[in-house]
């Protein structure tokens, strides 16, 4: 029954197959596990080869009919049946018992050994026995493992029959009728149609218009209404509208225009940026030769290239007339008296002159200077008088302001020397020696920094009266305006030893600072209120000397103040500081200075203020002395008049230095200069 | 007191302005897009007061836009358009790629498009506002149509920019507007006066272009394409107002004329015609065909004092003004092949001349060579063969220094082979203390109605003034040098005195100082003036500086010009001289 089922499964295919024997047992193979299997591909079920024991031709597979039992679980694991004794169904439904002895791994060894037919013998893992393959099917398996067909008679190059070529053939490939509706007009098509030339008809559908690419222009401002002009109309920054050419750009310049060679050469090293014009000015003998401008693009994109993105804003031009920034003064003319021109040059000094001083009648001068000697001079001659030799530069001369005493004192090294030079009213002159001569050593004598002794000998002779030994170079000294006190400055940095006051008549040495405030470049004592000036670095500090306290500290504005004077009403106060500044305090106002002038082009050294006439002068490095008018009034609302009226140029420079110091004559409206070219001038 | 504590940079300068990228953000665009939306608007970036201030205390640079004019921008409705067209370019991509050409054709016919008309009535509401901002729209315009048709731009838009400045050119022609030209090495500067509007424009010569690669020609296309709708619409305006028919026609007398010579040689009439007007020989039709010289004259007002004077002056100018723009008229010239046509045709019928070429050079010339009556033949060449003895043969330098100096000048020194007199730029006005080249003076001269003398005694007298001015200096220089001696003397003697010796005692006879009383009081004035400038303040000081040296340099590059130029003027004559003497 199984046999006839099988053949009578394969036997309608078989004539149909014959033609194609190499996918034969591939069919066959489907058709027999059709039941149980998905078709799968071939190449998948090689290594399956137990498979192939259903892959014979038919003769073959009847020959084995006898001992075939079919196993009808189909494509499960067969590990379900594991614990079973069947390992499946036969096609009656009884159950196929697995074989009684199981092979273990030494009978499988031995086997592997003895049995010649090993590697021929496949296991069916469906029914668990053991198969051994025909030489047949061992041939098939070799095939299909090279990739053969199967059926070795099956021809895979047959002349091919090209059937759809080029050529037409005169009847058709296949046999099969027209279908009728190939040749009746289709009924929905027609009605399509017909809706289309209906729909045209109508005007439904019109022809596409070709599109219109030209723009169209039309009065766009027909209707201007100023309603339109909106804010940001107003707001709106237009654009500069570009430069236009001058003469330089033409094709064809005046001759002047265009570049010398050195001129060129600057112009191609300048950075593109830097450049006053963008481009090299050229001429042209005729219109024909001028050649298109290479750089024209460019230009048109840079320009694009500011409209949109130069961020613009409303400047509104300074349109100032310079005139109008100078300050409205008042004449220098109406000013007078100040001093106008050189009238005298005191020569003799052989080194830079540091210091002067002017006598209190007005009718000797003094001037220390580096070469090591005080020279006595008559003011109006230009006659030196006098001179004294001293044992170092001098630092600083100052006659004694009491005009019933005649005294100057000298710094030089660490020494201050008072000294009588015996000009003038002989009986002043020997008040003066009787009035150092008749002091009286008190009791108790202090101990003091500095030493007071008596001149004596060769040095008696020459004038001097008293020597002050101090610890310290001296470089200024100055005296209180009564002519009995005397402050002398010992620069340093930071000692509070720095400022000393001598008291003449009783030989008495005061340090009145306990505590250094920096480095002091100059003291002053206040003319008339018991008031101490001094000068560090960047301030200026007003002492009480009763109330011995700082009653104001003023602030200079500058880096180094060089000199300092005081007005003679005492409540105003100039410094010249090393930066080319002088300072105007107006003590009632502020601690800040009033005004600031940048007058001169170097560092100020001398500064002073005339005893009656409304003048201050200065002198500096640049050889000049400036005088400005500095009327001070006594009505409190109104601030100082600062006028500049003269520059005076006589001193020259030499090593960098031009005028050390200034003086106002006491009486006349008369300044003294010194200088670094070891003159003093008279300017009157 | 109390209440919530007022937060930085949430107020004021701070809040009105934004930055570029927050702009873009905030509107939602690309670079590009913000870049050809603002380019098209006209918004630019703003310099604020403040940029600290702005920049929220930051100082790094950046570009503020004013928020007022990103938030115009937002109601724009080209911005949607850009997206769309951006869509537009996406779907055609795809259909490219898939290779669907029947998509890709039916994309295109619906290419999204926009127009700018309404923008150009925005920015300018008024149409004297779009005049003023004409000159750059020209420039380009004229750039753009002298473009070959290679690919850097649309031929379409190089055709409507050649057509736009074609129809300019002829409205200035009709108009007669046209009032300085300036040949420059860039290109030819025009300027005309528009409905009192002053326009300037520059034309490159007529060569092809190497373009730059540094160039980025979408934002000069962006900038083409608002340019070239408001030169359309001010085209239109101003044919409107001298009664033109817009689009340009040739009127019927020129045009029957055009029409028989070259019928047979142009097969595309709509190209031709184009051309034709390019040529600028014929006059243009108008809606009413009218008198044709119908100008409004002056009014008269009973005006007293000032303004008469300014009445007169500007009736002055006006009659000057009619007369140059009849400074051609009557005149018949004729131009050689190798001078610049188009420019030349375009100046010489602004100013009323008629003007014709060769038959081969270019469509609409009116007669040839041999036409008796040519008076001006212009010709840029070193010689020519044939020549007729009716009419003056000169270079095209003539036609342009003619029109700014506003007079025909002497021919003799614009014949063939003759060189050149300078070309100046009709755009200097000189201000005191600027230097004036020599040409210009003369030219001047020439315009008051002085009559040029022989150039030679021009030099002679010139030389003898310089003599004069050196005797000036010279006696300067005496005087100074009397002072010195002076003190020389005196300082000898001082020397002697201090160094003890006897002087000899000498009197001599002194002499009488003469007082300049004028130096005198000059000097006083300029001490005055010294002193008082050490008295001002700082900031003053600072900007008195800063113009004083401004001013300082404009005089000594001056004087370096005049220094130039007369060391020039004297190696040419010694030049000449020794030539002479040969």
């Amino acid at each position: 029954e199984d046999l006839s089922g099988f053949s009578r499964i394969c036997s309608p295919q078989r004539g149909k197959l014959d033609k194609t024997a190499g996918t034969s047992s591939i069919e066959i193979m489907d058709v027999e596990l059709g039941y149980s299997l998905q078709p799968v591909s071939l190449i998948a079920l090689l290594p399956h080869a137990h498979f192939l024991l259903h892959s014979l031709s038919p003769s073959s597979c009847l020959a084995m009919c006898s001992q075939d039992i079919r196993n009808t679980v189909g494509n499960i694991p067969m590990e379900w049946y594991k614990d079973y004794p069947h390992i499946g169904y036969d096609l009656d439904g009884k159950k196929i018992f697995k074989p009684i002895r199981t092979k273990d791994e030494l009978d499988e060894f031995l086997d592997k050994m003895e049995n010649p037919d090993y590697w021929r013998t496949v296991h069916n893992k469906m029914t668990g026995t053991d198969l051994r393959l025909s030489d047949e099917q061992v041939d098939l398996v070799h095939r299909l493992q090279q990739g053969k067909f199967g059926d070795v008679n099956f021809n895979e190059y047959e002349p091919a029959i090209d059937f759809f070529s080029s050529e037409v053939m005169i009847h058709p490939v296949t046999n099969r009728p027209e279908d009728k509706r190939s040749f009746i007009p289709s009924l929905i098509e027609k009605e399509k149609v017909g809706k289309l030339v209906h729909a045209i008809k109508m005007g439904w559908i019109k022809p596409r218009r070709p599109k219109e690419t030209a723009p169209k222009y039309y009065d766009l401002w027909a209707q201007e209404d100023l309603n339109t002009v909106l804010g940001r109309h107003k707001m709106h920054i237009p654009a500069p509208k570009m430069r236009l050419p001058g003469h330089e750009e033409s094709y064809n310049p005046p001759p002047e225009y265009l570049l010398t060679e050195e001129e060129k050469l600057a112009w191609e090293q300048q950075d593109p940026e830097d450049r006053r014009v963008s481009f090299l000015p050229q001429k042209y003998s005729c219109l024909r030769a001028v050649p298109a401008f290479s750089r024209f693009i460019h230009e048109r994109f840079e320009r694009c290239l500011d409209l949109y993105l130069c961020p613009r804003q409303r400047k509104m031009r300074v349109n100032v007339n310079p005139e109008d920034l100078i300050p409205k003064l008042p004449k220098p003319k109406d000013l007078q008296p100040f001093p106008t021109t050189q009238s005298l040059v005191y020569r003799g000094h052989t080194s830079l002159v540091r210091s002067i001083s002017v006598s209190p009648s007005g009718q000797w001068l003094v001037s220390g200077s580096d070469d090591c000697t005080v020279r006595f001079w008559e003011v109006s001659t230009a006659r030196c008088l006098k001179t004294v030799e001293v044992s170092g530069a001098v630092k600083s001369v100052a006659w004694s302001p009491n005009p019933a005493v005649c005294l100057v004192a000298i710094s030089y090294g660490e020494t201050i020397v008072l000294l009588n030079p015996g000009l003038g009213d002989k009986f002043i002159c020997s008040a003066t020696d009787q009035l150092i001569s008749s002091y009286e050593e008190p009791e108790e004598s202090k101990e003091q920094s500095v030493q007071w002794t008596i001149a004596e000998g060769s040095d008696h002779e020459h004038g001097q009266r008293l020597i002050l030994k101090h610890p310290k170079a001296v470089r200024q000294v100055t005296w209180h305006g009564k002519g009995d006190y005397l402050a002398c400055v010992m620069p340093d940095d930071n000692s509070s030893l720095q400022v000393v006051i001598h008291q003449v008549s009783k030989r008495r040495t005061q340090n009145p600072f306990r505590k250094s405030k920096g480095m002091v470049q100059c003291v002053s004592f206040h003319p008339i209120r018991p008031y101490f000036f001094v000068a560090t670095q960047r301030y200026v500090r007003v002492y009480n000397l009763i109330k011995q306290e700082l009653t104001k500290k003023l602030m200079a504005n500058c880096k180094w103040i060089s000199s300092m004077a005081v007005h003679p009403g005492g409540d105003n106060v100039i410094c010249g500081s090393y930066d080319c500044r002088l300072a105007w305090f107006d003590l009632d106002l502020s601690t800040k200075p009033y005004k600031m002038l940048r007058h001169h082009k170097k560092a100020l050294r001398g500064v002073a203020y005339h005893k009656h006439y409304p003048l201050f002068a200065s002198g500096s490095d640049d050889g000049s002395v400036i005088v400005c008018h500095g009327m001070v009034y006594n009505d409190l609302l109104q601030n100082p008049l600062i006028v500049p009226v003269k520059v005076l140029k006589g001193h020259t420079i030499t090593h960098d230095l031009g005028v050390l110091d200034v003086a106002f004559h006491p009486s006349q409206p008369w300044v003294f200069s010194s200088g670094a070219d070891g003159t003093v001038r008279l300017f009157t | 007191m109390g209440g919530l504590q007022k937060k930085k940079y949430e107020s004021g300068s701070a809040t009105n302005y934004i930055s570029r990228n927050k702009a873009r953000k905030k509107l939602s665009l690309s670079l590009a897009d913000f870049r050809r939306l603002c380019i098209l608007k006209g918004i630019y970036p703003h310099e604020p007061k403040h940029k600290k201030k702005v920049n929220k205390g930051s100082t790094a640079q950046k570009t503020f836009y004013l928020l007022k004019d990103i938030r115009f921008l937002l109601h724009e409705p080209i911005v949607g358009k850009f997206r769309e067209y951006k869509i537009f370019v996406r779907k055609l991509r795809k259909a490219y790629g898939k290779g669907e050409w029947g998509g890709v054709e039916k994309l295109r016919e619906n290419k999204p498009a926009y127009k700018l008309d309404h923008i150009v009535k925005e920015r300018y509401p008024t149409f004297v506002d779009a005049l003023r901002d004409v000159d750059d729209a020209l420039s380009m315009c004229f750039l753009f149509s002298t473009f070959a048709r290679t690919g850097k731009c649309h031929v379409e838009t190089i055709q409507l920019c050649r057509r736009l400045s074609v129809e300019w050119m002829n409205y200035i022609v009709a108009s007669r507007s046209l009032r300085k030209i300036f040949l420059s090495i860039k290109g030819i500067y025009y300027q005309a006066e528009v409905l009192g509007q002053t326009i300037t424009w520059l034309v490159p010569y007529q060569f092809a272009h190497d373009h730059p690669t540094d160039v980025d020609y979408r934002v000069m296309a962006t900038f083409t394409e608002f340019y070239t709708t408001l030169l359309g619409f001010v085209n239109f305006r101003l044919y409107q107002t001298l009664n033109l028919v817009y689009p340009p026609k040739l009127d019927g007398k020129g045009e029957t004329e055009l029409r028989a010579e070259f019928e047979e040689d142009y097969a595309m009439d709509s190209e031709s015609y184009l051309e034709k007007l390019s040529a600028l020989s014929a006059s243009l039709a108008r809606v009413i065909s009218s008198a044709e010289d119908e100008e409004a004259e002056l009014d008269h007002f009973p005006v007293e004092g000032d303004d008469m004077e300014k009445m007169e002056a500007r009736e002055k100018a006006q009659q000057e003004q009619d007369r140059q723009k009849k400074l051609f008229e009557g005149l018949k010239f004729f131009l050689n092949r190798e001078v610049p046509r188009e420019s030349l045709a375009f100046v010489l019928r602004c100013f009323g001349a008629q003007v014709s070429w060769d038959k081969s050079l270019c469509i609409g010339s009116t007669y040839d060579v041999t036409d008796e009556t040519v008076t001006h033949h212009i010709v840029d060449r070193p010689s020519l063969d044939k020549q007729y003895m009716n009419r003056y043969y000169i270079q095209p330098q003539w036609v342009y220094d003619s029109v700014n100096a506003k007079m025909l000048l002497p021919v003799e020194d614009y014949f063939l082979g003759v060189t050149l007199p300078p070309h100046l730029s009709p755009f200097v006005e000189e201000k005191d203390g600027d230097y004036v080249p020599p040409e210009r003076l003369k030219l001047l001269a020439l315009q008051r109605g002085e009559r040029p003398e022989q150039d030679e005694e021009e030099d002679e007298e010139e030389d003898e003034e310089e003599e004069e001015d050196d005797d000036d200096d010279n006696d300067d220089g005496e005087e100074e040098e009397e002072e010195a001696e002076e003190e020389v003397k005196l300082k000898n003697m001082e020397e002697k005195r201090t160094q003890g010796k006897a002087v000899s005692a000498k009197v001599t006879p002194g002499k009488a100082k003469q007082e300049n009383r004028q130096r005198l009081e000059q000097e006083e004035k300029a001490e005055e003036k010294r002193l008082a400038i050490m008295m001002m303040k700082k900031k003053d000081k600072y900007l008195y500086d800063k113009i004083m040296f401004g001013k300082k340099r404009k005089v000594r590059e001056a004087n370096k010009m005049a220094a130039k130029r007369k060391a020039l003027d004297e190696a040419s004559k010694s030049d000449r001289k020794k030539k002479l003497k040969k």
